[in-house]
């Protein structure tokens, strides 16, 4: 870990909006908790996980090197999850709403990138950016350090509401009914740390999508998808979102149900709010594998569920949070630094400029402006590169850039005259390469190169079909390079293969007592209308055959479409059996004597096992928001001493009081449903509910414990000293630990509704 | 200062295949080969000018590396040490050469990956600990400076500031 970490908390001060300042110190603490011992494992990951802090591949500290699974044996023997050690490298993950970044805040991931990680920084699926690598210890520095530029790692893993996305074309999309980016920051930061998302049973994905025709914003597959739609209402055109819930990919793809034909745009948010509620009453909470929206769509049906959304959004108290973004929601948009212009005719283009030209340049519906896609090789890019592209952004495009579901970034409004001269700044940085969105321009998730549930190598397929597609990809038909390829390591579908022409998700197989990395094969699913229709798995292709059966397939195809035919028709007309048929002899497997390079995985040496699979944190743990609660009083008390350490004796006693009374608090959360955070009302209840009922008495000790905050509830005015202080926090640990003994004596009974 | 990272760069440059370091670094991981903790192998001989094939390990990351289009070994100390920061200095250096030592007398490059230990790129992976500016680089040539005359002798090679004000701050180190 760094040696600088403590540096950036005063070197940044004064930088960092308040909430999230101090939203950080919490972080901070209960790192400093969990090394003494003090938080579970449990709650500690899920407190990381909320805060983007993933686990990654062997940190539960064993790796097999090919031979024998082996003990890594890291320094600290402490753990950061359940089977998680402390030391082991972690995944961080950054939320970046519809994908929208400035080139301040590219400078930034360049810095982070190279200090705290590897040098890349990585674009997926879902427009975040992911460091690997990372230690636990930096992440606070880290957080801090992008909290600074605007940028909040919160709710990026774990049971909350992801990252928003939205079509990158936004604002600038021929085809879009309107610019959709507004409502996506407007809902993003609304439910970002509301109280309503704060306990699901699993994760909460929404994405936007300006048309229903394209592909960009893949709203089919999101549990809320919501595609602009206006209506004319007395000659006034109104807008609003066709807005869909309960889709999603994972083991049970399924396409999200029509909610609303049209969702006026000022009930967007509380509508949006009125799902997370009813998510988070009725959602399975126990069984993750069923905990996802779309599950609790399906078995209540989607007239019943949207029943209850609407009942529940009749006894919402308003909140004008709800229509405020609407007042400026067009002077929002991004502006042109150039003039427009058009690309003038030179009698000499710069090698390779004509074919990006082709796949990477997309004319704006504002006449003369073009944006422009950097195409990623497997969402990856470089500190150096992030770097040249600030400057370029700054230089052609007035400071922001976007990433995109493909892993790619966009360039939008570059006035379309400084094409060449763009397209010589981006070579200079490597980021020039053509065939964006075509079938070269693979997707891949992370897959066995970091993911603790990979089976097979993604990332390594997809470098080696980019390479060998990207050789003859101009040279290819039309009809085959517009083909997209998508690539998962597991069923779990980060790689979107479902939403695709092609995809891929890793399976093993075994042959002769040895384990034999393969992909399954799917074919057919659609990437355009918004994800509108997935796949088809046909049968298992060991890994080392999929290139050719990418070759044979698309040949097929080529040589057997009729007119015009798209591939997922082409797919649909011959049907699974030929389907299957075609890729039959490719599922052979020869004998590790025979072909040993089959029991090795691309971009690996070691002979495959499927020994390194470890437990999954996408679900994120499940716990009961009292654990959260409790244990936030715990770090209450900690930054208490912490300020008595500091002579804020004044400090120290409103928060050792705090602490106490917080946990009253969640203590009758678990009785009453609604609770005022009125201390009067919260010590009156607490009388009345916990100590006159003997709930909160300890066996030994009796009410001394809950006499400590109701003593301290009437004294909370009084004059501050160190020795008030010192009792007060003394008293305030023992209240917690009673607390804690309360609510396993409330779990015993039935709950008082 | 702390986290120390050293280039050393092969030569001559070009034509090197990286594939074969995919299972060097894994059978150094296999054999610990390495007086530390490694972990594993990432490959990213897909980004043009990227970190090539990296080593990752716990305390510090070894990589045959393209960054700035100049094949070298690069090593990244990632967590803090003890001792001077001369001692640190050394560690790194040690640990780079250590490294490259390793890879040319590897039969799987076949002899085709030499290096130039006449020619180092020294770095500090922390920017608040060693920002990139003037004061930054006499702070850090200061600290250089001794080192390499015990290694090379004094007056026997050139020291200077490479790179630009927002990348790590880095001195080049050319033996005469």
């Amino acid at each position: 870990m760094k040696a600088s970490n403590s540096l950036w908390k005063q070197r940044l001060a004064g930088r960092i909006a308040e909430p999230m300042a101090a939203e950080l110190d919490v972080y901070e603490n209960e790192i400093l908790l969990k090394k003494q011992g003090k938080m579970e494992d449990k709650v500690f990951a899920e407190t990381r996980l909320r805060r983007g802090a993933y686990g990654q591949r062997y940190d539960n500290g064993q790796r097999h090197d090919g031979v024998a699974a082996r003990k890594l044996t890291f320094p600290q023997a402490l753990t950061k999850g359940p089977g998680t050690e402390w030391d082991a490298p972690g995944m961080q993950r950054i939320k970046i709403p519809y994908g929208g970044m400035t080139a301040q805040q590219l400078e930034v991931m360049a810095e982070l990138a190279e200090e705290y990680s590897d040098g890349i920084a990585h674009v997926t699926t879902r427009q975040d950016f992911q460091l690997h690598f990372v230690h636990i210890e930096d992440t606070p520095a880290l957080m801090r350090r992008l909290a600074a530029s605007g940028i909040t790692t919160r709710e990026a893993c774990g049971n909350s509401i992801r990252n928003v996305t939205a079509c990158h074309l936004s604002g600038v999309c021929r085809t879009q009914t309107f610019d959709v980016t507004p409502y996506a920051h407007a809902l993003t930061y609304f439910l970002l740390g509301h109280p309503d998302c704060q306990s699901f049973g699993r994760k909460v994905k929404i994405a936007f999508s300006g048309c229903r025709g394209e592909s960009c914003g893949l709203a089919m597959m999101h549990d809320i998808g919501a595609v602009a739609a206006t209506r004319e209402v007395d000659g006034k055109v109104e807008r609003g979102f066709e807005f869909y819930v309960g889709g999603g990919l994972g083991t049970v793809p399924q396409q999200a149900r029509l909610f609303d034909e049209f969702l006026p745009e000022s009930e967007l948010l509380p509508v949006s709010q009125s799902i997370a509620r009813v998510f988070a009453r009725l959602g399975e909470k126990k069984n993750r594998n069923t905990a996802r929206l779309k599950f609790l769509v399906s078995k209540l049906g989607i007239a019943e569920f949207k029943r209850l959304v609407l009942e529940d959004r009749a006894t919402l108290a308003h909140d004008p949070r709800w229509t405020a973004h609407l007042e400026d929601r067009d002077s929002r948009g991004e502006a042109p630094l150039k003039p427009s212009s058009f690309l003038q005719i030179e009698p000499v283009r710069a090698p390779g400029f004509d074919e990006w030209y082709k796949t990477n340049v997309y004319s704006q519906r504002q006449g003369g402006y073009s944006t422009v896609t950097v195409a990623l090789p497997l969402g990856d890019i470089t500190s150096d590169q992030l770097r040249a592209l600030a400057d370029i952004s700054r230089a052609y495009v007035k400071d922001t850039v976007r990433t995109t579901v493909e892993q790619n970034l966009v360039l939008r409004w570059v006035s379309s005259g400084d094409l060449s001269a763009l397209y010589a700044d981006l070579s200079a940085a490597g980021l020039a390469s053509p065939g964006a969105g075509c079938i070269a321009d693979v997707v891949s998730c992370p897959g066995t190169d970091t993911c603790k549930l990979g089976i097979s190598s993604s990332r390594g397929l997809s470098a080696t079909l980019r390479e060998r597609l990207a050789a003859n990809q101009f040279s290819m038909d039309e009809a085959i390079r517009g083909l997209h390829i998508k690539v998962s390591g597991c069923f779990n579908s980060c790689g979107q293969h479902h939403a695709s022409d092609l995809g891929f998700y890793g399976v093993s197989r075994n042959k002769g007592g040895y384990t034999v990395p393969h992909f399954q094969v799917v074919l057919g699913g659609q990437f355009e209308n918004n994800a509108g229709a997935y796949g088809l798995a046909i049968g298992a292709v060991p890994s080392k055959r999929i290139p050719e059966t990418v070759e044979r397939i698309t040949s097929r195809f080529l040589a057997e479409r009729q007119a015009d035919e798209k591939f997922q028709a082409w797919i649909k007309r011959i049907g699974k059996a030929a389907c299957k048929s075609m890729i039959d002899d490719l599922t052979a497997v020869p004998a590790h004597d025979a072909d040993p390079s089959f029991y090795v995985d691309w971009a690996d040496a070691r002979e495959y096992t499927i020994g390194d699979i470890g437990v999954g944190e996408c679900a994120g743990e499940v716990v009961n928001p009292i654990d959260f609660q409790l244990t936030a009083c715990e770090r209450e008390a900690f930054e208490a001493q912490l300020a008595l350490e500091a002579g804020d004796v004044s400090k120290a006693q409103r928060l050792a009081y705090e602490s106490m009374l917080h946990g009253a608090g969640a203590l009758l959360g678990q009785r009453l449903p609604v609770l005022s955070g009125d201390p009067d009302h919260v010590a009156g209840l607490f009388r009345e509910q916990l100590v006159d009922t003997q709930l909160f008495s300890d066996p030994f000790a009796g009410a001394k414990f809950a006499h400590y905050f109701l003593e301290a509830h009437e004294k909370r005015e009084a004059a501050a000293s160190a020795d008030r202080a010192r009792q007060l926090i003394e008293e305030a640990q023992l209240f917690i630990e009673a607390s804690h003994a309360c609510y396993a004596r409330m779990r015993a009974m039935p709950a008082v509704v | 200062m702390q986290h120390f990272q050293v280039k050393i760069f092969v030569r001559p440059a070009g034509g090197v295949n990286l594939e074969p370091a995919i299972a060097v670094f894994h059978r150094w991981i296999r054999e610990s080969a390495l007086p530390e903790l490694l972990i594993d192998v990432a490959d990213y001989r897909h980004v043009p000018a990227g970190p090539g094939v990296m080593l990752v390990g716990h305390d510090s990351h070894y990589g045959l590396d393209e960054r700035k289009n100049r094949l070298g070994l690069l090593y990244s100390r990632r967590t803090a040490m003890d001792g001077t920061v001369g001692d640190r200095l050394n560690s790194a250096i040690g640990a780079a050469r250590r490294a490259c030592e390793l890879l040319t007398a590897d039969p799987a490059f076949a002899g085709a990956l030499r290096f130039d230990d006449g020619e180092f790129e020294i770095a500090v992976n922390d920017r608040a600990l060693a920002p990139n500016t003037a004061d930054g680089y006499l702070a850090l040539e200061a600290e250089v400076k001794p080192v390499l005359d015990a290694m090379w002798g004094a007056g026997s090679y050139d020291l200077r500031s490479v790179g630009a004000p927002r990348e790590l701050l880095t001195v080049s180190a050319i033996r005469r």
